[in-house]
């Protein structure tokens, strides 16, 4: 048997830059290694011509449901047709302008965040995370300010989508950071409070939260009570996530050190100032990356909302395939693996983004 | 709150801060108590309220009247003339079943997954990140469907059946294999290459026990041969036992006999265990490297080729590091079974939040009795996986 | 501190507003300003939303008379779909005034799942579909077969009781949702697909080859399929089932949607009386005004043209009006009298 020692050979590491010298280190170190790699290369030269055949190549980009029956590609003719419904679901035509407006809105504060040296940034980021769901609910439902009122059940799609996700994102973090400080008081009744708070909804799924939500919280409120359905699904949303949220914040507290606290009670500072302006904003700093890890999980969880009859971005797609003007093999693969592609690159980028944020903040660490 | 602050001057010396504290925080958490009862009572109440308004049924009473419902998959026996508790069981099992199974599948790919990613094969390692950023990045409840009708939509009728040799077939109604009929003699047989696992696994212990106290290598070969294969032979030969072979057979509008497997149970399998085993990849990755390089180097230079290094140098420490997070993966597992039902696999939300609860009208009860399900599951895992990490940490020591 | 007692006095008023809150339907939509009704989640011809999604069908014409009816505006309604699993506890809470979903009448229902039926709207029967190329003809040679069916429906459980007392044997696949049924079928998961005869008509038109199925004829159950209101509020139940009687008795009297203005001028008595003419009461014994009928039929018209807009033989679902004409044509549609 071989033995491979890839490191401390006598010779200089400059040398085995060149392309070939990669290929050999990498690819073929050893017959075994060898091997796989010719077993992988013909595995990828059987499926790659036929996977790019169907996504591009053969796909149909502009028709209807009969261009895609004959083409052995892609349905994007589908995603094309139904963009519209896709991206603002039933929202009516005319007013979309005020869902392009509010995703404009989103895209500011997030642009925010990627500004390194702002004055005041603490400020402005906790402003603007308290203006943007007034502001997006008043552009969106309209009411005031002589904007036409659009109805919830009309809103859908990659709207609904984000607007579930932004919600869940907002109000779990508050949920999350008292129930975090409750586990941690020296309070039993809250203590325990929180820790069955947290427990409980950690160990249930989603879906039976959201069950609770649509189905059972109109029974819990006195008669005549009526809370909008989407609002429902968001308060489950947000209470589920802000038991996931705690778990991450507790983190963050458990790593300030003791003196911290010390220093804090010692100069006079009462409980909630102390953790308003010398705990939180460390806890916080040190767990972003978590944070927005769970923000991830948030957004993938949006897709369970079609399951109480909301039309997200999922569900409007799946409404899509199974519609009379559509239905056929390819369109049913074509929608999903676009939703899919959707879901993907909104989930990928903010994982990439919670990287970028580890790595800024260990080199912090480092200096 | 908690923390009194000033003490100013006129402060009674006799009372010492921690006294007004402490009243403060027995006053705050009355408050607090009274507030949660106050929240609670008035949700009952209104409960109580618009049930008794409506006369709506209340109560446990509906699990012992008869379901009326049929299932398509039960590992328990269940049919329309049994009760709704009986409902709830095999709901139950089908549910442990499914994620027993995909915990099983997740765990493999997942650590071949990992062990793919610090591969010195930059293609292998290049090919386990594309795998783990795609499938991670996707909503589940995305992929089930994806799956479903992925593998239901090109497969053919009962009566074009793909074969699969050996006698098993392939259609869109699911995957029918034949099943061993085993008698009495040969049910025996399986219990005693059980009981014979057993004492081989007992007999390794007990030698690696000595092995360890005297530096003595000891041979376990025989004890491995007499529990596998000397005690089932003996049992297999005394009892005369036979196995038949059920195959199945296309009949009316589908195959009989042999067993199958249903499109729904692949699907559920497929897309959970994909989708776990993508983050188990990771964790697995992150344990592997948070092992000093030192070991390893240390390892190579006395000369062990990598596949002994890993084996016994990297993994069994890196698995201190992989075990806390992996129990989350596996109660997230757990949970996410729920999913399955949005592609008709009769889990506990198929059967008791679906079926039951409309066919009875009993919202509360029904979405109490499947939390109460999860919580347990959730407690379990924990539990287990805490005592295997005890295990780890004192072997490690 | 401060915080608490406030949330106390907050819970505490709440409480006492939960409390007088009494059974008073009628006041509650009128305060809103529209009615809140329940409707399936998509199932053409009955309910359904439009590519502007404004919702349409059978179903919700009876919305909408009601909301003509008692609030002057076909238009003044919020439509909330629900699924199966939903739509009891959406009523029992509250949450709609009305459900007019495609929902069958059962004992269980009228009783301990805390629903009052109105008149049944539509005399439905649930019906089986398969592909032609399975060359099946009868309901009972289906022995063995893959059904797909909605969970959480009567049909799920007539469905075992026929294949029990025939003595054969199924496997059933469930979905929760309409459209995952449709779909599962539809890529030859089952070999059957079982629902309201209505439902699989409307069904079959968004087929991937509608002329690919065919219905089974035979009807193995009575499904009466009604609009539905909470248990303990009589003059909200009274409300909506004479909507419902005004829209067949308008039928019989063929008023219609484009006549009702003449109509009302009427000299039989029987229909001025029920529009509202000289010396009518039938607002004031129900609580309305007494031009609430003649509003519900301007908005929608009779039972008759309700049914050849949606669902009739000149629809794309092509039903016949067989067991929903009226009485006098041989159905079973009847009226009681507005006296």
């Amino acid at each position: 048997m071989t033995v491979t020692i890839d490191r401390g050979s006598t010779t200089a590491p400059a040398s085995g830059l060149t392309v070939l010298g990669w290929i050999h280190r990498n690819l073929f170190p050893d017959w075994r290694q060898g091997l796989l790699t010719v077993a992988v290369i013909w595995a990828l030269w059987q499926t790659l011509p036929g996977l790019i055949g169907w996504l591009f190549l053969d796909a149909v980009w502009r028709g209807d449901r009969d261009d895609c029956v004959a083409a052995s590609g892609a349905c994007w003719a589908f995603v094309n047709a139904r963009w519209g419904q896709f991206i603002y679901g039933f929202y009516p035509p005319e007013l979309r302008w005020r869902v392009n407006l509010s995703m404009l809105a989103l895209v500011a504060t997030i642009a925010v965040l990627f500004i390194p040296r702002l004055p005041h940034k603490g400020w402005v980021i906790t402003g603007s995370f308290i203006a943007l769901p007034v502001v997006s609910f008043v552009l969106l439902h309209g009411g005031i300010l002589g904007l036409e009122v659009v109805q919830t059940d009309r809103w859908g799609g990659f709207m609904l989508t984000l607007v579930v996700a932004v919600a869940g994102m907002l109000g779990a973090l508050p949920i999350g950071i008292l129930m975090a400080l409750g586990r941690r008081s020296n309070m039993p009744a809250i203590r325990v409070f929180c820790v069955t708070f947290i427990e409980l909804f950690r160990a249930v799924p989603l879906i039976t939260v959201l069950f609770m939500a649509s189905v059972m919280l109109p029974l819990f409120m006195p008669q005549g009570f009526a809370m909008d359905k989407l609002l429902r699904a968001l308060i489950g949303v947000a209470l589920f996530n802000g038991a996931l949220m705690a778990e991450v914040v507790r983190g963050g507290l458990q790593s300030i050190p003791r003196g911290q606290f010390e220093a804090a009670t010692a100069s006079g500072m009462g409980y909630w100032k102390m953790m308003l302006f010398i705990i939180l904003p460390q806890a916080l700093r040190t767990v972003i990356p978590g944070l927005v890890n769970t923000y991830v999980a948030i957004i993938k969880d949006t897709t369970l909302v079609l399951i109480i009859g909301l039309f997200d971005l999922l569900g409007i797609v799946q409404a899509g395939v199974s519609s009379s003007d559509w239905l056929a093999p390819s369109v049913t693969i074509s929608g999903y693996v676009f939703a899919g592609f959707g879901f993907w690159l909104l989930c990928f980028g903010l994982s990439r983004y919670s990287m970028h944020l580890e790595d800024r903040l260990n080199a912090g660490r480092r200096r | 709150m908690p923390v009194s602050r000033d003490i100013g001057p006129q402060a009674p010396p006799r009372q010492p801060f921690w006294t007004r504290s402490r009243i403060r925080a027995a006053v705050v958490q009355l408050g607090f108590v009274a507030l949660v009862s106050l929240l609670i009572y008035f949700l009952l109440s209104n409960t109580m309220a618009n049930l008794a308004r409506q006369g709506i049924a209340s109560g446990f009473g509906f699990l012992g009247q008869r379901a009326g419902f049929d299932v398509s998959i039960s590992f328990l026996e269940f049919g329309r003339n049994d009760t709704y508790l009986r409902g709830f069981w095999t709901a139950v099992v089908n549910t442990l079943v499914l994620a027993a199974l995909g915990i099983f599948f997740a765990t493999i790919i997942g650590f071949l997954l990992g062990l793919a990613r610090v591969s010195p094969n930059w293609l292998i390692s290049r090919l386990a990140t594309v795998y783990i950023e795609t499938f991670r990045n996707i909503p589940l409840l995305l992929q089930l469907f994806f799956w479903y009708f992925a593998i239901l939509r090109p497969l053919p009728g009962p009566r074009d059946s793909v074969e699969i040799p050996g006698g098993a077939f392939l259609n869109n109604r699911g995957l029918y294999l034949p099943k061993p009929l085993l008698d009495h003699g040969a049910q025996l047989t399986l219990l005693a290459v059980a009981a014979g696992l057993v004492f081989a696994l007992f007999m390794a212990r007990r030698a690696r026990m000595r092995r360890e106290a005297t530096g003595q290598p000891v041979a376990v070969a025989h004890w491995w041969a007499l529990g596998l294969l000397g005690l089932p032979g003996l049992v297999w030969f005394s009892t005369g036992a036979t196995v038949g072979l059920s195959v199945p057979a296309l009949q009316g509008f589908n195959y009989r006999g042999g067993m199958v497997m249903l499109p729904e149970l692949l699907a559920a399998l497929l897309g959970l265990s994909v989708y776990i085993a993508a983050a188990v990849g990771e964790i697995v990755r992150s344990g592997i490297e948070g092992i000093d390089r030192g070991q390893t180097e240390a390892a190579q230079a006395m000369g062990h080729t990598r596949g002994q290094i890993m084996r016994f140098v990297v993994i069994p420490q890196a698995m201190r590091i992989i075990i806390p997070p992996l129990t989350t993966q596996y109660q997230s597992l757990a949970k996410n079974t729920s999913l399955a039902a949005a592609i008709a696999f009769p889990e506990i939300i198929s059967i008791i939040a679906g079926t039951t609860m409309t066919q009875t009208g009993q919202a509360l009860e029904t979405i109490a009795l499947a939390m109460a399900f999860y919580v347990t599951v959730s407690l379990s895992i924990a539990a287990v996986m805490n005592f295997f990490n005890w295990r780890v940490m004192r072997r490690a020591i | 501190m401060k915080t608490t007692s406030i949330l106390t006095s907050v819970f505490a008023l709440s409480l006492a507003a939960g409390g007088m809150a009494a059974a008073q339907t009628l006041e509650e939509v009128r305060e809103r300003g529209h009615l809140n009704c329940g409707v399936s989640p998509g199932v053409p011809g009955f309910s359904n939303p439009d590519d502007a999604g404004n919702w349409a069908g059978f179903d919700v014409e009876v919305c909408r008379a009601v909301a003509a009816a008692v609030l002057e505006d076909a238009d003044a309604v919020r439509y909330t779909p629900l699924s199966n699993t939903e739509r009891f506890t959406a009523i029992q809470s509250g949450e709609i005034d009305m459900l007019s979903r495609t929902t069958t009448r059962t004992l269980n229902r009228d009783t301990a799942l805390g629903l009052n039926f109105a008149p049944v709207m539509f005399y439905d029967g649930q019906g089986f579909m398969v592909r032609e190329a399975m060359d099946v003809s009868s309901v009972m040679e289906l022995d063995g077969a893959t059904v797909c069916t909605s969970a959480g429906s009567t049909t799920e459980l007539n469905l075992a009781d026929f294949f029990e007392a025939n003595g054969m044997s199924y496997e059933p696949v469930r979905f929760d949702r309409a459209d995952e049924v449709l779909a599962a079928y539809d890529a030859g998961r089952c070999d059957v697909y079982t629902s309201d005869r209505s439902g699989l008509a409307a069904r079959r038109l968004v087929m991937n080859d509608p002329s690919e199925h065919v219905m089974l004829p035979e009807t193995i159950s009575k499904e009466p399929l009604a609009p539905g209101v909470p248990h303990g509020d009589d003059q909200w139940f009274d409300i909506v089932s004479w909507t419902v009687y005004a829209l067949i008795a308008a039928e019989e009297y063929g008023i219609t949607r484009d006549n009702v203005d003449e109509m009302a001028m009427s000299d039989d008595p029987n229909i001025s009386r029920m529009l509202g003419g000289e010396g009518s009461a039938v607002g004031e014994w129900i609580g309305l005004d007494n031009k609430w009928v003649h509003r519900a039929l301007a908005a929608v018209g009779n039972y008759g043209e309700i049914f050849e807009r949606h669902i009739g033989p000149d629809s794309p679902l092509g039903i016949e009006r067989g067991l929903n004409a009226l009485y006098t044509d041989g159905g079973l549609h009847y009226a009681m009298p507005f006296k």
